[in-house]
């Protein structure tokens, strides 16, 4: 990889080897993904009735050609994509699908898992649709404000609509509850890429020094600084700080890649630290999360029983090494959110350390991958859109997943792939098109780039 | 740009650590306090989630297990609940466990190491032994005497098999159907508001966990220590004994309820319950020897265990000789268990050894193999086997000709005691009839049964209250089923 300013003046030409696509290896890895999650179905089943369960076909087969189709979209329009991203993302869904039909079975009233396949579906069909659509991803620079407004439009809506338990981020159309906050992510994500993408040079250069640190001048940091804090701002409204959370984690990321000044971390955490004082003092709800962090066996010192964050250590605590099987754990204790903030916990206690890790693992190279496309991209647009992407799976994933096992206060967030949500599956779906679509451009251009040196003499 | 893509992948892979990291300590580390902790509901899921063992009375389950589909799955059903509540306590998804249910928990429930064949091999596999059986040794017969003979009356029975401290009768009233503790429903909770809140308090385990005054029946051990002491050579010499008799070191005078107590035998006075004769007998044997005797009863046994725990029954060790003087005739501070005084009519019939008394014959595994046995107990010697020939002769006539006629059994040795005890500010309270015996079919050797019968008055009767007339009968019928199996 070359770094930019120098150029390939110096560089002995590069050899001319066929890049290999491995979409074979794509296809075999879907099919390991499948044939997991539908062992993961019967396993399911066997330790609960004792008998494959009737649905085990009828939900293979659907898993099977959802990735097939997804296989088959990549393979004639991005031939050249990363060949992890997709199985990785059919593995989480399915298991996913898996955990919540498995909670199901403890809540015959509220089944979660139909919906959730419906979802998967939507998901994989708008994958499909970015994938065969979108030809190359620079197009989206030009929607770099469309986005913006967007994403403010989508993160404002819910406001407009009653709470559901505490947090205002639901619309509720018909039946279907939508959270319209997922989507901005994707949005807010191609703002910032597209606008630092334009601006960085004098965002990084231009302005004032003071002390160590260069600030940009008011007209070039102004509008990405007013945008964040509205996105930012809206989301305190709606009380939903794992997103905000998430937004704020997307912007200093991005502003550091974009500048690579280490001062904007320094500025970042330092607001971070005012930032979440200062609401963790003022608003009882997030003053409470703090507290149950910091003290988590409060209520059961006091008698009152443990709360949802106790409960669901239980559930790790529970699953041991190994785990207890899948069916066999009690993480129904939980109760309310256990099929979607708190998913990780049935992880946890029916898959054990074990499992749990190579969950992590998954969304370990999931970033990985992502990133890595963000290496080989050539256009700064690129770059920072598949590293704001990553970021935002990586942050996602932190939060929560460190939220339910107490490593840092909880706040309530979807476990990508993994929870049950209809918005988080389908944005998840997008992410990943997203990503194979520049990962495909990324290996796709430097496979025409030697087929030009080849050409010429 | 490159190098700050780098910067964001490696602050990425911090955070994946950190995650493992922290999982690790959960699920590994700290995983065996959050799995102890009390409020972990776990434990009672898994604890449920099998039928648990049955408790045995004369080779028949009393209880049973029914699968109620919810959470806490088992749940635990009695047959004859009420009869056998003081035995078995309850095992109840909300309010625990208590008694057989308590004490051997671990067996019926699963728990209990021994039912495994190999050490940990449970803690490797993660699984659980199907619960084990208790066997006790309860006679259903005498069981059944006891709870039909204190019908709606207030009271307890206990009996023993004076020769191996088998508990043969445990029986409280009023009692209650201990099923309705089980499971999580609105309804148990209202049961236990309204057991714990009723007056005559059914859930009392009137046999073991209530100490009475045990008034006139405590004779038997004043007679015993008089006799071990040699304050009387022989039963049937005139005491020393005014009547009325004036405590020592007050001006308080204490009388009889019959007749020909000034200066009566030992024989006499035992026969027709003279306060006086005793109370003095008391002070000349002297505060060491009386504690010491009382003691080797099995008063003032903070460890007893049948295996679940007994209340301690008292003998006050530090008194004046006026307090001593009523200490000895079963007053003051005295206090004592029914099981208590079933072991001092046990002593007697036993050549003055007194047996542990013990419910629990053995344990099994469910399958029925035997997990252990409770052994030959401690054997402790209350009086020489001289005394005890005498107490038994004694005994005997009081059934004979004594307060205690109502407890005869014809074929059959009787011996017995007869007490009313006073309680209460100034005695105020309905006095509580007490009965003790044992009983030795003719054609036997030894004494088959040794018992103790309480029976607390209603505020209806206290003037026609006594020992001999209330609690006589109920001990003659559990001895009669006893002799009659």
């Amino acid at each position: 990889m070359l770094s930019p300013g120098t150029t390939a003046q110096a560089d002995p030409p590069a050899p001319v080897v066929p890049l290999p696509r491995r979409r074979g290896i794509e296809f075999t890895l879907i099919v390991v993904a499948v044939l997991l999650s539908v062992y993961g179905y019967c396993d399911v089943g066997l330790a609960r009735t004792g008998s494959v369960p009737p649905g085990a076909a009828g939900y293979g087969a659907g898993l099977g050609v959802l990735a097939l189709l997804a296989h088959l979209a990549v393979r004639l329009r991005a031939p050249c994509a990363d060949p992890l991203l997709l199985p990785i993302a059919v593995l989480l869904n399915g298991l996913g699908l898996v955990l919540i039909h498995r909670l199901d079975l403890e809540t015959p009233a509220d089944r979660a898992a139909p919906t959730q396949l419906v979802w998967s579906t939507l998901g994989v069909g708008l994958f499909i649709a970015v994938v065969v659509l979108l030809r190359d991803h620079r197009v989206l620079q030009r929607y770099t404000y469309v986005s913006v407004v967007t994403a403010l439009v989508l993160l404002v809506l819910p406001i407009f609509f009653p709470s559901v338990n505490g947090a205002r981020i639901w619309i509720r159309v018909a039946g279907f509850s939508i959270q319209p906050g997922e989507f901005a992510k994707v949005l807010l994500a191609v703002f910032f890429a597209g606008y630092l993408a334009a601006n960085r040079n004098a965002l990084a250069y231009t302005g004032r020094r003071i002390w160590l640190l260069q600030l940009p001048t008011g007209r070039v940091l102004g509008p990405i600084v007013a945008v964040w804090l509205l996105s930012v701002g809206v989301l305190v409204l709606e009380r939903d700080l794992g997103t905000s959370l998430l937004f704020f984690g997307l912007f200093v990321i991005l502003l550091y890649v974009a500048t690579g000044r280490t001062g904007w971390i320094a500025v970042g955490l330092l607001l971070a630290a005012c930032g979440a004082f200062a609401v963790g003092w003022l608003e009882p709800h997030v003053h409470s999360r703090v507290e149950d962090w910091l003290h988590p066996f409060a209520s059961v010192e006091a008698g009152l029983g443990p709360n949802q964050l106790v409960q669901s250590l239980y559930a790790f605590a529970a699953g041991g090494f190994l785990g207890t099987g899948l069916g066999l754990g009690h993480s129904t204790l939980i109760g309310f959110a256990v099929k979607s903030d708190f998913i990780l916990a049935t992880a946890g206690e029916e898959l054990g350390l074990a499992g749990l890790s190579a969950i992590f693992l998954l969304y370990g190279l999931l970033v990985e991958r992502g990133l890595r496309a963000g290496l080989a991209v050539r256009d700064p647009f690129g770059r920072l859109l598949a590293v704001g992407l990553a970021s935002i799976v990586a942050l996602q994933v932190f939060v929560i997943a460190g939220g339910v096992t107490g490593l840092i206060p909880l706040t309530g967030m979807a476990m990508p792939f993994l929870a049950q949500g209809g918005s988080s599956v389908v944005t998840n779906w997008i992410i990943v098109a997203l990503l194979i679509r520049l990962s495909d451009s990324a290996r796709g251009r430097s496979e025409e780039e030697r087929h030009d040196r080849k050409a010429a003499p | 740009m490159t190098r700050y893509i780098r910067h964001a992948a490696a602050f990425c892979a911090l955070l994946l650590l950190a995650l493992l990291v922290n999982a690790a300590r959960l699920q590994i580390v700290q995983a065996r306090t959050y799995d102890e902790s009390p409020a972990n509901r776990r434990h009672t899921i898994a604890r449920y989630g099998q039928p648990r063992g049955d408790i045995l009375v004369g080779g028949r389950a009393v209880t049973g297990s029914r699968d109620s589909g919810e959470q806490f799955r088992f749940e635990r059903t009695y047959r004859d609940g009420p009869l056998y509540a003081p035995v078995t306590g309850f095992a109840s998804q909300v309010y625990g466990t208590a008694f057989l249910e308590g004490a051997a928990d671990g067996v019926l429930a699963g728990t209990d190491p021994s039912l495994t064949p190999i050490p940990l091999w449970n803690d490797f596999t993660r699984a659980r032994s199907p619960g084990g059986h208790v066997v006790t040794t309860l006679d259903p017969a005498a069981q059944r005497a006891a709870y039909a003979g204190l019908g709606s009356r207030r009271g307890a029975v206990a009996a023993l098999e004076p020769s191996t401290g088998r508990i043969l009768a445990l029986v409280s009233t009023p009692s209650y159907d201990p099923g309705e503790l089980s499971g999580t429903d609105a309804e148990v909770g209202r049961a236990w508001a309204r057991l714990n809140g009723a007056a005559d308090r059914p859930m009392l385990n009137r046999a073991v966990r209530q100490t009475y005054p045990p008034g006139s029946t405590f004779k038997v051990v004043t007679a015993a220590a008089a006799l071990d002491a040699g304050v009387v050579r022989d039963v049937d010499a005139p005491t020393d004994s005014p009547d009325p008799y004036r405590l020592p070191g007050s001006s308080v005078r204490l009388t009889n309820e019959v007749e020909g107590c000034a200066n009566a035998s030992l024989r006499y006075a035992f026969e027709w319950s003279c306060n006086t004769v005793f109370a003095g007998l008391g002070v000349e044997v002297g505060l060491a020897a009386m504690r010491s005797k009382a003691a080797e009863f099995g008063f003032n046994d903070r460890k007893l265990g049948i295996p679940f725990r007994v209340s301690p029954s008292t003998f006050d060790t530090r008194v004046d000789d006026a307090q001593l003087a009523l200490s000895s005739i079963g007053q003051y501070n005295t206090r004592a268990t029914p099981l208590q005084m079933a072991m001092v009519a046990a002593a007697v019939a036993n050549h003055g050894s007194v047996r542990t008394p013990h419910l629990v014959e053995r344990t099994t595994t469910g399958d029925g193999d035997t997990v252990s046995t409770t052994g030959q107990r401690t054997l402790r010697q209350a009086m020489s086997p001289a005394t005890a020939v005498r107490l038994r002769e004694m005994m005997t006539d009081v059934v004979r000709e004594g307060t205690g006629t109502n407890a005869a059994i014809p074929g059959a040795t009787v011996g017995g005691k007869s007490g009313t005890a006073q309680h209460g500010v100034h005695n105020s309270g309905t006095p509580y009839a007490w009965f003790i015996s044992w009983a030795r079919a003719e054609d036997s050797m030894e004494p088959a049964v040794a018992v103790a019968v309480v029976v607390e008055g209603s505020a209806a009767d206290r003037g026609g209250i006594s020992g001999g007339g209330d609690a006589a009968p109920v001990a003659r019928a559990v001895m009669k089923a006893v002799l009659d199996r």
